[in-house]
């Protein structure tokens, strides 16, 4: 007998009393979100303040102002090296100059990736109320370690047709077929005394820069 | 209206004083008072230590007592959630083990009719200010029975609040058990007796003269360290507050 | 479960030991407070907690009472989407296929995200018998690895340590497993996990084996989730070119959607955030992003005989939030170490005993670890009852016959208690000899009285207060 054939039957076996018991339909009388959903503003804010709360540094920006905005965080942090995913949108880093992009044809691995200063990507979406942004490896967003090994990411999201209220709002808009980061704020650890302390193996900084027309 | 009183074993046999503190603050609100003989203990004890088999003569004798009774009313918040929480147990399990119904009759015939003092004063007859007088400084230890499994909720300390003289100091960490736990206490000794120092020393902080609860249980133990301590705090059920009046006031025993 | 935890004393001495250490006690006391209130204001923003809890509770019994068809279904979702699933009856063949599978690679490392079932089943041990070396990536779990200590919390393996115990661990022990701890490392905090970051990079850049655990599954769609905060996780998920994921079978989750309700509860429950840092959701494998091979190890190891107890199979709910561990008061003071296992806590005494047995000391006494408070129950997510499972547990022990004096002194009281004659002469008696009662007990009575002075015993018993004055 193989050990599945094993555990199921064991499962079978376990489960004897259980016949006679008349399936209940799960009750889901649980919110779809705690935040007006239908404010776009609002929830921008939210989003603003939760993102700030785990200690993500929060800008916003016109789609106009995005090009010189990029470049001026990155030339703030004096990033000289920045890991491009692929479909990211071309205009994004034109004013980023003496900043070197890094465009990532597969040929970026993580020991390269260790030795540059930031990365920029979009995302899928961003869940207002838990302050959470959703990265699916979609375009702009590039593989999971392009966000992940960097020291510095900075994400764009665009308001309002990325940001939703919940997490039970987000759901149905991501593919389950595709790897997905769920990103709350810079890398944190509560391990030394149950203290939250930011900063261990991920970006040590996020930058969110929310982007409206 | 006329009630029973269900005593409780540990109030009969080492807390008379409660039980007698009962019967007067419910005569004083009008209410008739019975005590069936036939009751004796909840259980508790034995179910809790892992012998439910031996709690299945009481859920029948507690049962018979205090049939015909519309309320029973107990100063021991742990043996209201006794009865409520576990006796339909002990008839679901005896059921699943083939011994019928039985159990679950009189699980069911009497859960619904046990009733925890402070619940029974402020649910049934609407009164908090039950004319009491007691002119000491109070801090009051909500037992994890009272708290969780039945509550109790502010019952008490309203009740507390409108004891005349009395002045009521909240006590720190009071949602935290006392360590207590029936035969936890002996089993775990070492971290019970924790558990009662924190607790007391929480109390002690206060500066309060008595220390009062609604389960006698919790300040058997509680008492009985301070006692060993030497500490002059005093342990006190909630009925000995409240049945405690300007003509007939409340004295140490 | 793991050969560290055999011959562990039963929970009481243990325990008694614990107390006495002062510096212990007051580090649990300070973590597990300060934890404490921050759960308590991160549930207080959710006006649906308790529709979310049911909810959880109920997707998780259905989902047990389907078991056999959601894992099946899994399967069939993980395999379709490139990813190998191996079924291990117990530790001894889920080590085995680990074993097997990093040999197969041809390294003798792996990197390792911070999964209970692997320390469950003593993953560590057996690869390192096997010539392969585990390397744990979590801070707490590099504490405890670094310290060769035993964890003692689920979220928090080294809670028991202080910030300045760690300092010493890692000023003391890092070099000879790798980068040593910087020059003048200080007890900050934020050193400290520094330090973890440059002594774990180069394990994270050179790895080509990753083993975790999972928090969830979708049987729907084959996803695995992963919640953590450090980045560890993403570094072991998303770097090496082998992942093996060792995990529980309860630890699946019928749809998609179901995930909207744990992705709520576990989060503030554990790390009291509104959303843990990172999660990583991920099936089988994807092309030219992270591993290339996925191997999933559903693993069995006594929770099945766990199913077949219609009370105590609801402990397979846990979602290994450790919520129950922060407010209990009996693991606030005993720490986690008492409990002989790696699932300490209220949830480690309802859960340990139904995978392990009740045959060892230490294992009969952890059902009776607990006061029976409630405040687990009142803060468990998926609402497990837990002192209704220990109380339905220490039948089981007392059934196997361990306890002669007591289950005398029962049989004594159900006499005396269903003869209230017999009990109101056994009060007489007792008053009438007050005066002869001793302070302190001999005996087993002296577990009371070395703490606690007895009662003193009145003068007449109630009964005969009432019928003096009342009939």
């Amino acid at each position: 007998m193989t050990s599945r054939d094993l555990i199921l039957g064991r499962i079978r076996a376990a489960l004897g009393d259980t016949g006679t018991v008349a399936e209940q339909p799960l009750p889901r009388r649980y919110l779809s979100a705690h935040a007006p959903a239908d404010d776009p503003a609002a929830l921008l804010d939210l989003l603003h303040r939760n993102l700030t709360d785990y200690r993500a540094l929060v800008h916003r920006c016109t789609e106009a102002e995005l090009p010189s905005r990029i470049a001026e965080l990155l030339a703030a942090r004096g990033s000289r090296t920045v890991a491009v995913p692929a479909g990211l949108p071309d205009g994004w880093l034109t004013a980023a100059v003496g900043v070197e992009p890094l465009p990532d044809d597969g040929s970026l691995t993580a020991a390269r990736l260790d030795a540059v200063d930031s990365v920029v990507t979009g995302c899928a979406l961003a869940v207002a109320e838990t302050g959470t942004i959703v990265l699916d490896g979609g375009p702009g967003q590039g593989r999971r370690l392009l966000s992940l090994v960097p020291d510095h990411h900075l994400c764009v999201v665009r308001a309002p047709e990325q940001v939703v209220a919940s997490v039970p709002l987000a759901l149905p808009r991501l593919d389950p077929a595709r790897p997905q980061t769920w990103i709350s704020g810079p890398s944190a650890t509560s391990d030394i005394e149950l203290d939250r302390v930011v900063g261990v193996h991920g970006p040590r900084t996020l930058e969110v820069l929310l982007v409206t027309v | 209206m006329r009630v029973a009183l269900f005593a409780t074993c540990v109030n009969d046999a080492l807390f008379p004083a409660t039980a007698v503190a009962t019967v007067r603050l419910l005569e004083r609100l009008g209410v008739t008072v019975d005590f069936p003989a036939g009751q004796t203990c909840c259980g508790q004890p034995q179910y809790n230590t892992g012998y439910r088999r031996a709690c299945e003569p009481l859920v029948r004798r507690t049962a018979r007592a205090f049939a015909g009774y519309d309320h029973v009313v107990t100063p021991s918040g742990s043996c209201v959630a006794m009865v409520r929480d576990n006796y339909p147990r002990i008839g679901a399990r005896a059921a699943t083990e083939g011994r019928g119904g039985e159990l679950t009759d009189a699980a069911t015939a009497l859960a619904p009719r046990v009733i925890e003092l402070t619940e029974f004063l402020v649910d049934v007859l609407g009164v908090e200010d039950v004319g009491a007088h007691f002119p000491y400084t109070v801090t009051y230890h909500p037992s994890c029975h009272g708290l969780r499994m039945l509550g109790l909720g502010e019952r008490p300390l309203r009740l507390l609040r409108a004891v005349k003289g009395l002045e009521l100091v909240e006590l720190p960490g009071a949602e935290e058990c006392c360590g207590f736990g029936g035969t936890f206490a002996v089993k775990n000794a070492a971290v019970s007796a924790a558990m009662a120092e924190d607790k007391l020393a929480n109390a002690l902080g206060t500066g309060a003269q008595v220390l009062c609860g609604a389960d006698n249980s919790c300040l058997l133990h509680l008492g009985g360290t301070l006692r060993r301590r030497g500490d002059a705090l005093r342990p006190l059920h909630l009925a000995e507050i409240l049945a405690s009046t300007e003509e007939h006031p409340w004295r140490p025993s | 479960m793991s050969d560290t935890f055999l011959g562990m004393p039963a929970f009481p001495q243990a325990a008694a030991r614990a107390v006495r250490d002062r510096q212990l006690r007051a580090n649990l006391r300070h973590a597990t407070h300060t934890i404490r209130d921050k759960r308590a204001r991160a549930v207080a923003e959710l006006p649906d907690w308790a529709e979310l809890r049911s909810a959880g509770k109920a997707i998780k019994d259905h989902t047990l009472r389907h078991l056999d068809r959601y894992l099946v279904q899994l399967e069939e979702a993980v395999t379709a989407a490139g990813g190998t699933v191996h079924w291990a009856a117990d530790a001894e063949e889920a080590n085995r296929i680990v074993a097997g599978l990093v040999h197969a690679t041809g390294t003798t490392e792996v990197v390792k995200v911070k999964s209970m079932a692997t320390q469950e089943i003593g993953l560590n041990e057996a690869l390192a018998a096997e010539g392969v070396t585990a390397y744990e990536t979590d801070l707490a779990e590099l504490i405890v690895q670094l310290g060769e200590d035993r964890p003692s919390h689920i979220l928090v393996p080294a809670i028991h340590r202080n910030r300045a115990e760690i300092r010493e661990i890692f000023a003391d022990r890092m070099a000879s497993w790798g980068r040593p701890a910087p020059e003048g490392l200080t007890d900050s905090p934020a050193e400290l996990a520094e330090a973890a970051r440059l002594h774990l990079r180069e394990k994270f850049l050179r790895a080509e084996v990753a083993v975790s655990g999972a928090n969830f599954m979708v049987a729907e769609t084959g996803t695995l989730v992963v919640v953590e905060s450090e980045g560890n996780g993403r570094m072991c998920l998303t770097l090496p070119r082998t992942l093996i994921s060792v995990v529980g079978i309860e630890k699946v989750v019928p749809t998609w959607r179901d995930l909207e309700v744990f992705l709520q509860l576990l989060p503030r429950s554990s790390t009291a955030e509104r959303m843990n840092p990172y999660t990583s959701l991920w099936a089988g494998t994807t092309r030219g992003d992270g591993p290339s091979e996925f191997h999933l190890v559903l693993l069995d190891n006594g929770r099945t005989a766990a199913l077949a107890d219609q009370v105590g199979r609801q402990a397979l709910r846990c979602i290994r939030c450790s919520a129950c561990l922060n407010v209990c008061p009996v693991y606030e003071r005993a720490g986690g170490h008492a409990y002989g296992s790696v699932y300490p806590g209220p949830i480690g005494a309802v859960l340990t005993p139904q995978l392990r047995g009740t045959a060892s000391p230490v294992d009969a006494s952890l059902p009776y670890a607990s006061s029976l408070c409630g405040a687990c129950y009142e803060v468990c997510p998926v609402a497990i009852d837990i002192p209704e499972v220990l109380v339905h547990l220490r039948e089981r022990v007392a059934e196997q016959g361990g306890h002669p004096v007591e289950r005398a002194a029962v049989a004594a009281a159900g006499y005396v208690l269903d003869h209230p004659a017999a009990l109101a002469a056994a009060e007489r008696l007792a008053g009438r000899t007050r005066a002869l009662h001793p302070r302190r007990l001999p005996g087993p009575g002296r577990a009371w009285t070395d703490s606690r002075d007895l009662p003193e015993v009145p003068a007449e018993p109630f009964r005969d207060w009432w019928r003096r004055n009342r009939t």
